[in-house]
């Protein structure tokens, strides 16, 4: 990444910390995005393109901070358009193919009880601006949580096409639970200062609603495989890079084009 | 998909205070998701505080054929209309 060498080390670790909570968002927005006028039903099309939006709203939020904690002169709108895939710090479940709507769904269902626990705690972040921006946000993720897990239950509990096709959308996702909950080095110290969450620490409340909803849903419980991390230190699956390309290639063919 | 759903009605208070009012209709398997994809479809610019949605089958209506029997009688009858009285101005909707 081509930050400025004055940054304080703390700074570099707030503005990394920042571009994982933001690109997590920018890339499964992106990927919702591509079901807009395809999915299975109107309804369903604009459910997914509202949560969507919701998320590429708070991906401009964390993604702006970052810019400006940076000071380079880079917003958002720099930072989502023109960085290469291997500066690029979100997990890999977001950028994982949308493949059927199970798929997406239990994709959206694991992400979002995932993120609201996070967003949850970030509410209470020493850092006011993460806060703000959790706040605003924890209420956008409990819907997205919630309709996911109808879809899991009616999906689940539906035709024995849709449990099956369900059954093989969580078995495509569930090797990249662990990374959500995986923290690291450049983050301990941001958790010790209070400004982040312990990301450990929420995998047990996501368990038990997983474990809940797949219940009601009449599906197996998980059996976890290794787990697949290093999107949160840029080492991506081969689908980030094309996602990139077709996000990229408007404001990168014209890079001073405006509304 | 679509084709299996049942239709729903979809009714939104667009504020405290005042009544449900029609908005339209949507697709969906069950009363929940009616509830979900009306707000989905129907609130996503600050529209409303409250939705209600009803299966459109368990809607009864009137008979279109039968409008002159059932509406016209009311034409003539103006004394049925408050328009004799004053309303204050604090009176908002009536």
């Amino acid at each position: 990444m081509a930050s400025a060498p004055a940054l304080l080390r703390e700074d570099q670790a707030l503005i990394d910390y920042l571009l994982r909570l933001g690109d997590d968002s920018l890339i499964l927005a992106q990927r919702l995005a591509e079901w807009c006028g395809m999915a299975p039903a109107l309804e369903t099309d604009l459910s997914l393109a509202n949560i969507g939006l919701d998320l590429i709203g708070q991906a401009t939020l964390f993604l702006n901070l970052a810019g400006e904690i940076e000071g380079a002169g880079r917003d958002g709108d720099k930072l989502a358009f023109h960085r290469d895939v291997l500066a690029f710090r979100n997990c890999l479940m977001v950028e994982q193919p949308n493949g059927d709507f199970a798929q997406t769904i239990a994709r959206q269902f694991l992400f979002s009880t995932w993120q609201l626990a996070m967003f949850e705690g970030l509410t209470g972040s020493t850092e006011p601006r993460i806060a703000e921006i959790a706040a605003k946000a924890v209420k956008e993720v409990r819907y997205h949580a919630e309709i996911a897990a109808e879809w899991v239950i009616r999906l689940g509990d539906g035709t024995d096409q849709s449990r099956e096709r369900m059954i093989e959308g969580f078995d495509w996702h569930w090797r990249f639970v662990d990374e959500l909950f995986e923290g690291d080095a450049l983050e301990q110290p941001l958790v010790d200062a209070g400004i982040a969450v312990d990301r450990a620490a929420l995998r047990q409340g996501f368990d038990t609603t997983v474990n809940a909803v797949l219940r009601e849903a009449t599906l197996p419980l998980p059996e976890y495989p290794r787990g697949i991390t290093g999107g949160r230190v840029g080492h991506h699956s081969e689908h980030l890079g094309h996602l990139l390309a077709t996000m990229q290639s408007v404001p990168r063919t014209y890079p001073d084009a405006v509304w | 998909m679509s084709r299996d759903w049942p239709l729903w009605e979809v009714f939104i208070r667009s504020k405290g205070g005042l009544s449900h009012k029609h908005v339209g209709s949507v697709h969906a398997p069950d009363p929940e998701l009616a509830v979900r994809h009306a707000r989905d479809v129907y609130t996503r610019r600050l529209e409303g505080v409250s939705i209600w949605v009803a299966r459109s089958s368990d809607i009864v209506a009137s008979d279109p054929a039968q409008a002159g029997p059932l509406f016209e009688p009311a034409e003539t009858k103006v004394y049925r209309h408050p328009t004799f009285y004053d309303i204050p101005d604090v009176v908002k909707h009536i």
